[in-house]
């Protein structure tokens, strides 16, 4: 049993192993596997799959038991992507939060961005102060995320079961969503643009003509995915019936999100518990009713065409909110200096700058003690939980008066919904072990934060 | 309502603390922030180094609370009361529109499933578990939170439960809700909280030979001094800060 003839692997030795033979499979030597496996004959075999592998959607291992091909138990290990950010948050004032948190699930940064501040706005007791534009932009930027997120998790799941076309399309619309954070924001991820109070700045000018240029693109490419894919019987082999999660399993194990809508139960916490002043637009939660990968693929799908027309409703209102302010009112809160956009990209208002040097002392002084010291925010807890592209995206904050977050915890669903795995890929095929976890589409950042 | 220990900041002598506590709420100090710009060991000469104000968290409220407030709570009481186990809800506080509901930690399991299947509260998910660590809480320096939510009537509640430092022991809610499968496990190895009744209580986030809790606030951030132009820039946790 502790024979060591087919690894050589100083970590993973096969005298390791409590039971069976180790193989340690690094390419080129699949022959002596195959030679060792017949020698022996044992169907029951155990491989780990990942962390590095391309189908694993990031850095999740997958401890899988295999008889033949068929799927025994199906276990995820994760944490290889753990960095603390809830632990940095405690040492940064609350508006330095945002940045760590926007890093969390790096598809969804303005999602991780908007459910912290809403927590700390509740304890603020600024939830009616903050401006109509902030939160318009808010909710602007939040829909696009959730496009440029499903494009993600549509792409990487058709390269997993060799769609390479939808992939390569799907990060090409992407990019074009990736240009409109960067026209508006200045970066194309990490943004750390939704503050507490409003949002970093105003929309550049030109951004809605790009928006709307933007929005009559996808009109034309959306259909595309559904052209390629809808109805293609291999990609319909691939997911039809596959994962299958009921509704029931769904609320067991808290999955939320195109996962549980994907049963047929509309729970959209855009429509049930509005926030950011969703319940003032129009559009619909699209479910589907076969609880399977191909239900949530066509959630997504059909939640991208929703999320075009809540960005239609919410660029034209902010063609009417020229010059509205994005920033509340409380100059003991809102950040004071208003970045500009240069040619070099994101920088210093000049204007602010002769203003504070210049002009007068009382405003550098708040200048300092606002950027240095930041604002103290009444103790207490909140959670604001809200729709995210994979499901409910909470973060409790708690505040012990000071002018750093006592404690921030992020309910990710990416963590929550990774949970499904097993119960999804358990009895099934090897091959659709990638198409389950793809359905779930979990995004590491977010698993271990 | 159970107050046995006078709260731990009661002993200062900031006038603040008679403003609060004319609040009609019952109010608790978890800790009291002492100076005011993080100076420690030097000749502070600002004057501000001598403040000292008690941490206090939001109090319990009193009936009526408003609102389906009133409708959970009254769900709760009739249960609770036709099981002899009034007890359980130690304190009902409502602060920013959200009602926490603090358990009794050996009555947790009871009242998460009561919670789960009586047809009044029918909180069918649990957004998992979060924790807080107080260190000068005494005797509940660690707080388990449990966000949940009822789809059937649209509503949230938080249960929150506290156990003291030298015995990290709550029960495991996995057989209720079996989403608190991970989410207990990142409790026990992100706070060291030992979760009794859970399948397999190991670390998930760090590795599994990890000396320490990470979250608790007596574990340090770590880093290391950063070099600039000449100057040494400590790490985060040792710079100078407000506080």
């Amino acid at each position: 049993m502790t024979e060591d003839t087919y690894t050589e692997d100083l970590y993973a030795g096969s005298g390791e192993a409590s039971e069976g033979r180790v193989f340690t499979v690094s390419g080129q030597d699949w022959d002596s596997i195959a030679a060792g496996i017949s020698e022996e004959p044992e169907e029951r075999i155990v491989v780990n799959m990942g962390p590095q592998h391309p189908s694993t959607h990031g850095v999740l291992r997958l401890i899988l038991e295999l008889e033949g091909e068929t799927v025994t138990e199906a276990r995820a290990g994760i944490g290889y992507l753990h960095t603390g950010i809830e632990k940095n948050m405690e040492f940064r004032s609350w508006t330095q939060g945002v940045t760590f948190c926007t890093r969390m699930d790096y598809l969804a940064p303005f999602f991780n961005e908007t459910t912290y501040v809403l927590g700390v706005e509740r304890l603020l007791g600024i939830e009616d102060e903050v401006p109509e534009k902030a939160q318009v932009m808010r909710v602007l930027l939040m829909e696009l995320n959730r496009i440029s997120s499903h494009l993600v998790a549509i792409a990487t799941g058709g390269m997993e079961i060799g769609a390479l076309t939808v992939m390569t399309i799907g990060f090409r619309e992407r990019e074009l969503v990736l240009d409109l954070f960067e026209l508006i924001t200045g970066l194309r991820m990490n943004h750390a643009f939704v503050r507490p109070g409003g949002v970093a700045q105003d929309l550049p000018p030109g951004a809605l003509d790009d928006i709307r240029d933007f929005i009559a693109l996808m009109k034309k490419r959306l259909p595309e995915y559904a052209a390629l894919c809808n109805a293609n019987p291999i990609f319909k082999a691939r997911l039809v019936d596959v994962g299958h999660l009921d509704l029931a399993g769904c609320l067991a194990l808290g999955i939320t999100g195109p996962v549980l809508r994907s049963t047929g139960y509309p729970w959209d916490l855009r429509k049930t518990q509005p926030y950011c002043g969703y319940e003032d637009y129009d559009f619909d939660v699209q479910t589907w009713d076969t609880a399977d990968s191909y239900g949530r693929f066509r959630v997504r799908l059909n939640e991208m065409w929703e999320s075009l027309r809540i960005v239609e409703q919410a660029a034209d209102r902010l063609a009417d909110l020229e010059g509205a302010p994005v920033m509340v009112a409380d100059k003991k809160i809102a950040w004071p200096s208003q970045l500009a956009i240069g040619s070099d990209g994101m920088g210093n208002s000049l204007d602010h700058i002769r203003h504070i040097m210049g002009e007068s002392m009382e405003a550098l002084i708040h200048h300092f003690k606002l950027v240095t010291e930041g604002f103290r925010v009444p103790a207490g807890q909140a959670y604001v939980p809200i729709e995210g592209p994979r499901g409910e995206l909470g973060a409790h904050v708690v505040s012990d008066g000071g002018t750093r977050p006592y404690r921030v915890h992020f309910r990710d669903p990416s963590f929550t919904n990774l949970q499904g795995t097993s119960v999804m890929s358990e009895g099934g095929m090897v091959a659709d072990v990638i198409v389950a976890i793809a359905s779930i589409d979990p995004v590491m950042g977010g698993v271990d934060r | 309502m159970s107050d046995e220990k006078p709260p731990s900041g009661g002993e200062t002598q900031d006038p603040s603390t008679d403003v609060v506590a004319a609040d009609a709420e019952v109010e608790r100090a978890v800790g009291a922030r002492t100076g005011m710009f993080g100076v420690k060991g030097s000749g502070d000469t600002s004057g501000y180094g001598g403040l000292v104000a008690p941490i206090v968290l939001p109090g319990a409220a009193q009936r009526p609370y408003g609102g389906w407030f009133d409708d959970v709570a009254d769900a709760l009481e009739d249960r609770l009361s036709a099981t002899d186990l009034e007890q359980a809800v130690e304190r009902v506080v409502i602060h920013r529109g959200e009602l926490t509901i603090h358990v009794r930690r050996e009555d947790l399991p009871f009242v998460a499933q009561m919670m789960r299947d009586d047809e009044r509260l029918r909180f069918e998910l649990c957004s998992g578990v979060s924790a807080v660590h107080y260190p000068d809480d005494a005797g509940r320096e660690l707080h388990a939170v449990y966000h949940l939510l009822s789809m059937t009537h649209n509503r949230r509640v938080r249960l929150e439960v506290s156990c003291p430092d030298s015995d990290p022991h709550l029960p495991s809610l996995v057989s209720i809700y079996p989403t608190n499968d991970w989410h207990e496990r990142e409790t026990f190895d992100m706070f060291g909280i030992v979760f009794d009744g859970h399948p397999a209580l190991t670390r998930i986030l760090m590795p599994d030979d990890w000396p320490g809790h990470p979250q608790r606030k007596d574990y340090p951030l770590g880093g290391i001094p950063v070099e600039y132009k000449g100057g040494t820039v400590p790490p985060p946790d040792e710079r100078r800060s407000y506080n």
